[in-house]
């Protein structure tokens, strides 16, 4: 068939995969990108729930406004779109009450 | 505490970038502040450090040389820096800056503001489910990670954008189970004269829909998403026709998916503004609340200049042309003759602002849009509450934006309230039978970001702190 947009996901080269944890499962993402994207990637998009009714929330708006990707990382609330990817980083979900 | 700067400019995108530049280049000292790592703002964001390489984009090569004369000039870039609080001092004005987690202060004579655009996503029943993201988010995710958002994605919105991220997600691998929009063919023909001004940005879009159409995408025009279902995380969502005000009228198809990119349209982002004291006008040509700023970047506080997409949402090739022109006003508010730099300037600004507003136009949301959302839909996203919550609280008097978010606290949670205000202040208008102009959003309070209360309270020791004697009984 032809393409007038061609598929180019086979020239993309990334940095190497390195695991890390969500909740304990451990996944791979690439060293340094943002935590969320790795997490999409291996199908992960529940990160959390939301306090008021512990519905289940993931990424939304991708640019660091609406919070919506939170996780705790070494205690600290951080958004998952802002957090580059390091090799054995333990990713925890905010889950509901915890911060509620 | 340094010496003040002579220019801070927040936001490095195509506007500030440009600023801070033309200003740097007539000698001021400037700082820019940058939520990211690198230049180039959301239209041109850096790809991620795991991105090695990839094929070059319109995009990538703007943002690319962009970077390079920053990195060239005598700017000092404050990139993963974000500001939380913005006040007028004898000296000028000063900023509280969250970097590296800790709050710092930066005083310079002159401001600049470039913070931009966010985007509208109007509620609907589902949209808070895992797996369904901005439409800008997707190209925010696109270009930084370059992958698709997901195996199969329904792509929905107004305007553009639409086509570009349904576009982006075939080069980058993934399926593009529909397009949907609430355009219709016609409003596109419509846009057509005031498209002819950049043939180089009609021919892309021309391409992207014409190899959607080859590789029988289904594009539903004049459609919405109108509710996306699934326990976890997207599994489908039903795609309803549309009225000419955008007024759903049935639901025609349910596809399957594991993901959506819901938008409808970009705003102005306004809080930094509306913290410095800009007064706003409303301008729904321009995308929504905008602050009053004049075409060379100026406004009616002393100091202050703003440009770009936040003063009205006009596009990337504008926001270049308005960002040198608030640059050389802020250049000449500090001391520096400029010349007729700026009238050599306003030309070329209108033709960018000419094709911008054209597909602003065809982005802007009709009436009909917001009754998507049902009685149960969350509209307040970070305090989970419906329409009929807020229906309820403003039958019962609340007339303002500011009246449902004292009394409900929509508004008052981690997103602090950017992606509630606008569809609220819809609903308070129209439930008080009030024109839109009339219901602004509620007051910008800082912090405009989270802050860690670590990052206020800084290293101290309990030993250190002064703990006066007690009172004698």
């Amino acid at each position: 068939m032809i393409r007038l947009v061609p598929n180019q996901s086979d020239s993309i080269q990334r940095a190497p995969l390195v695991d890390f944890t969500f909740n304990g499962r451990i996944i791979s993402g690439h060293m340094g990108e943002a935590v969320f994207t790795a997490l999409t990637r291996a199908g992960v998009l529940h990160l959390r729930d939301a306090p008021a009714d512990g519905a289940p929330r993931g990424a939304f708006c991708c640019m660091g406004l609406c919070q919506e990707c939170v996780v705790e990382i070494a205690g600290n609330s951080v958004e998952s779109c802002r957090q580059p990817l390091s090799e054995g980083l333990a990713v925890l979900s905010v889950t509901r009450g915890k911060h509620g | 505490m340094a010496e003040p700067f002579d220019i801070a400019v927040l936001g490095a995108g195509p506007a500030g970038a440009n600023a801070a530049l033309e200003a740097s280049r007539l000698g001021c000292r400037v700082v820019m502040i940058d939520e990211q790592s690198h230049a180039g703002g959301q239209v041109w964001r850096a790809k991620s450090a795991a991105v090695l390489s990839a094929p070059e984009t319109p995009e990538t090569s703007a943002g690319n040389q962009l970077r390079k004369a920053v990195s060239q000039s005598a700017i000092a870039h404050l990139g993963d820096a974000r500001v939380w609080q913005i006040e007028q001092v004898p000296e000028g004005w000063s900023l509280q800056i969250l970097v590296g987690g800790r709050s710092e202060t930066i005083i310079a004579k002159a401001l600049v503001l470039a913070t931009g655009a966010r985007e509208f996503v109007q509620p609907i029943p589902g949209w808070t489910l895992p797996g369904v993201i901005g439409l800008a988010g997707a190209t925010s995710l696109m270009k930084q990670a370059l992958m698709p958002p997901g195996h199969r994605t329904v792509v929905s919105g107004s305007g553009p954008l639409v086509f570009f991220v349904a576009s982006e997600i075939r080069r980058l691998g993934g399926t593009v189970a529909a397009v949907v929009t609430p355009n219709s063919r016609m409003d596109w023909i419509g846009a057509l004269p005031s498209m002819c001004r950049r043939p180089d940005l009609m021919w892309r879009g021309m391409v992207w829909m014409a190899d959607l159409m080859l590789a029988r995408v289904p594009i539903f025009w004049r459609h919405a998403v109108s509710d996306v279902r699934g326990e976890d995380a997207v599994s489908s969502v039903q795609i309803s026709k549309l009225g000419p005000d955008w007024t759903p009228l049935r639901t025609v198809k349910t596809v399957t998916s594991d993901s959506v990119c819901l938008g409808n349209g970009l705003i102005p982002a306004l809080e930094a503004a509306q913290l410095a004291g800009l007064e706003i006008t409303h301008a729904p040509e321009l995308g929504g609340w905008v602050p009053k700023v004049a075409k060379d970047g100026s406004t009616n506080l002393r100091g202050v200049f703003m440009c770009g997409d936040g003063v009205g949402i006009r596009g990337a090739s504008a926001a270049e042309i308005h960002g040198k022109l608030a640059g050389l006003s802020a250049a000449e508010f500090t001391g520096k003759q400029v010349g007729l730099q700026k009238n050599r300037l306003y030309a070329r600004y209108a033709a960018a602002s000419s094709f911008g507003l054209a597909m602003t136009a065809l982005s802007v949301p009709r009436p009909g849009l917001e009754k998507l959302a049902t009685p149960q839909t969350i509209m307040c996203r970070c305090e989970s509450l419906s329409r009929d919550q807020l229906l309820h609280e403003i039958e019962a008097g609340a007339a303002s934006t500011n009246a449902v978010k004292s009394g409900l606290r929509a508004g008052m949670g981690p997103c602090g309230g950017k992606f509630c205000q606008t569809a609220i202040a819809r609903l308070v208008a129209s439930t008080k039978g009030l024109e839109e102009g009339a219901v602004p959003p509620h007051t910008a309070r800082p912090p405009l970001r989270p802050v860690p209360v670590s990052a206020l309270a800084g290293d101290f020791a309990y030993s250190d702190l002064p703990i006066p004697k007690p009172a004698p009984l």
